[in-house]
């Protein structure tokens, strides 16, 4: 089985926002809730760069590992997925997570948040694979039709890549010796633990 | 004028010295080095404790923060160091009360009950001790459920239940912040004056409280253990109530940093007060003979007051014995009416 990576080529993303309209139409994701979203470092400032961020599917999942109902899982492609029946709203994903990736609707009093919501790469839920049951809680299943995530197949420049990490990782590694320059791939460290080696 | 010569010499230098700074700081980098390295950001942001952030063009600030490795600390925290010292804290409180149970027994009234009691908590002590004492039972048990629930409730009652068990223990632990805090400012009010340190406390602390035998130690309306309680409940509660507000608001009054650091000591706090807790539920019903007549009817057994709060007692009673002198005068008046 792959294990499914995401890579942000910074030198390549043009901050289109691209990725950003792909998922939130593919996945019907409510308002004021972004799946992913695109972070320009040094804004207006040699080095600028902008990284397209959403779930890393990570591994050894850190939202998984403090979840009090435990209601994470992993496919066997390593993609991070949750039960959106079983999750209570506490936020301690959010304070685990690296990346700022676990989204809450905001229902109700205070603060009061609703159901975890955050990037499923494309592979839904628990549910029947796409039923409208898994569509209404999670967005669509590309996984499941063998397609790979929507951002990455729209990315403008095809900065973001997704897919198996070997493959995705080959191809950022040809990039950069090719074009003789490459910022790292982001996150990478933090979430499998391994970088890039060119 | 060796000197002087020195000071010229360095003030003409100056512009030169200036100048060489200011390139090294614009200097463009080494051709064929990316000055921008993903590895090295994430790696120093890790090891300085910082964040990687930046500008997004959606309306979310918090969503800047591209990578926080703070979390890792965090998960740290909570699945290690909370659950070690919360399941220590309060399984070895629970241990060593029964324990001092089994050995000591119930602490009984000296001479037994003498039949005629006095006033120890007025109706609006009581009122507010209980709203306290049943919202912290509940945002106990429902606090303790995040940490421990998964380990010990899940594999008894599966994933549906508990999760439902778990999700009204949130609105619950939400919505009793709400009279925990009042309960706890209002305590503040109404007991503070008899709840500072005094001399008195000095030799009961000297004298165990009489706990592990001997004579009981003289106290006032409150002795040692009991205004230690008092500042443990409005410090401690006064801290988790303020760090729970900003967890119930999120992002309204801090980041996720400062976040992280309210759940710290929101949770470490807690439990070791459900530690504390737990210690004064013991001595309130089983330890002490008569205790638990203060906090139900609020009319304790006059020995009792003698025995453990003689101060106290002795000048209540001195205080009934003046007015039952004036009362002839005073029942007068009333019969008048
Ligand atoms: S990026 Fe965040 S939400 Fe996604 S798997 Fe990692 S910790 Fe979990
Ligand atoms: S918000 Fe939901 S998914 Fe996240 S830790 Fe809490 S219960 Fe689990």
């Amino acid at each position: 089985m792959a294990r499914m990576k995401f890579l942000c080529d910074s030198d390549r993303c043009i901050e289109c926002n691209a990725c950003v309209t792909a998922c939130k139409n593919e996945h019907e994701v409510p308002w004021g809730i972004n799946r992913r979203r695109v972070v320009t470092i040094n804004d207006g400032r040699p080095g600028e760069r902008s990284i397209s961020m959403a779930c890393m599917h990570c591994t050894d999942a850190p939202c998984a590992a403090v979840c009090p109902v435990s209601c994470f899982y992993t496919t066997a492609d390593a993609i991070v997925l949750h039960d959106k029946d079983l999750c209570i709203g506490c936020g301690y994903c959010f304070y685990a997570c690296p990346f700022g990736a676990p989204q809450y609707p905001r229902v109700g009093n205070f603060g009061s948040r609703g159901k975890m919501d955050k990037c499923t790469f494309c592979a839904g839920g628990p549910q029947q694979d796409n039923t409208r049951a898994e569509y209404i809680q999670y967005g669509s299943n590309r996984i499941a039709e063998g397609k790979l995530p929507l951002c990455a197949e729209m990315c403008s420049t095809k900065a973001l890549l997704a897919g198996d990490g070997e493959i995705i990782a080959t191809i950022y590694r040809e990039r950069v010796q090719r074009r003789g320059y490459g910022s790292g791939a982001w996150g990478w460290r933090t979430a499998y633990r391994e970088t890039v080696s060119i | 004028m060796r000197r002087t010569l020195l000071i010229a010499a360095l003030l003409l230098a100056l512009p030169w010295l200036a100048a060489t700074q200011g390139q090294a700081q614009t200097a463009p980098a080494a051709p064929g080095r990316n000055p921008i390295s993903a590895e090295e950001l994430e790696l120093q942001s890790a090891l300085r404790g910082g964040v990687v952030d930046g500008r997004v063009s959606i309306p979310n600030p918090q969503a800047a923060v591209l990578i926080q490795p703070e979390g890792r600390d965090w998960r740290a925290f909570h699945n290690v160091t909370l659950a070690w010292v919360g399941g220590i804290a309060v399984l070895g409180m629970l241990g060593v009360l029964v324990l001092y149970h089994l050995v000591h027994g119930t602490t009984r009234i000296a001479g037994g009950r003498s039949g005629s009691t006095i006033l120890r908590f007025p109706t609006i002590e009581r009122a507010n001790h209980w709203m306290v004492a049943t919202s912290f039972v509940v945002l106990a048990l429902s606090g303790l459920n995040l940490t421990f629930g998964r380990h010990v409730l899940l594999p008894l009652l599966g994933p549906e239940a508990f999760a439902a068990l778990s999700q009204w223990g949130k609105y619950a632990h939400n919505f009793l912040a709400f009279p925990f805090t009042l309960g706890i400012v209002v305590m503040l009010l109404l007991w503070v004056k008899d709840n500072l340190p005094t001399w008195v406390d000095w030799e009961w602390l000297k004298a165990g409280g009489g706990l592990f035998g001997g004579a009981h130690p003289p106290a006032e309306r409150f002795n040692a253990g009991q205004k230690l309680m008092f500042w443990i409940t409005v410090l401690g509660g006064g801290v988790v109530a303020a760090t729970g507000f900003l967890l119930l608001f999120p992002f309204a009054a801090t980041d996720i940093a400062g976040m992280q650091l309210s759940h710290m000591l929101h949770s470490i706090l807690a439990v070791l007060m459900i530690a504390v807790i737990l210690g004064h539920i013991y001595i309130g019903t089983l330890g002490v003979e008569g205790a638990w007549d203060a906090m139900s009817t609020g009319e304790v057994d006059v020995n009792w007051a003698l025995q453990h709060h003689r101060l106290w007692a002795e000048a209540q009673l001195a205080r009934e014995r003046a007015e039952a002198a004036a009362a002839p005068g005073a029942v007068h008046a009333g019969a008048a009416d």
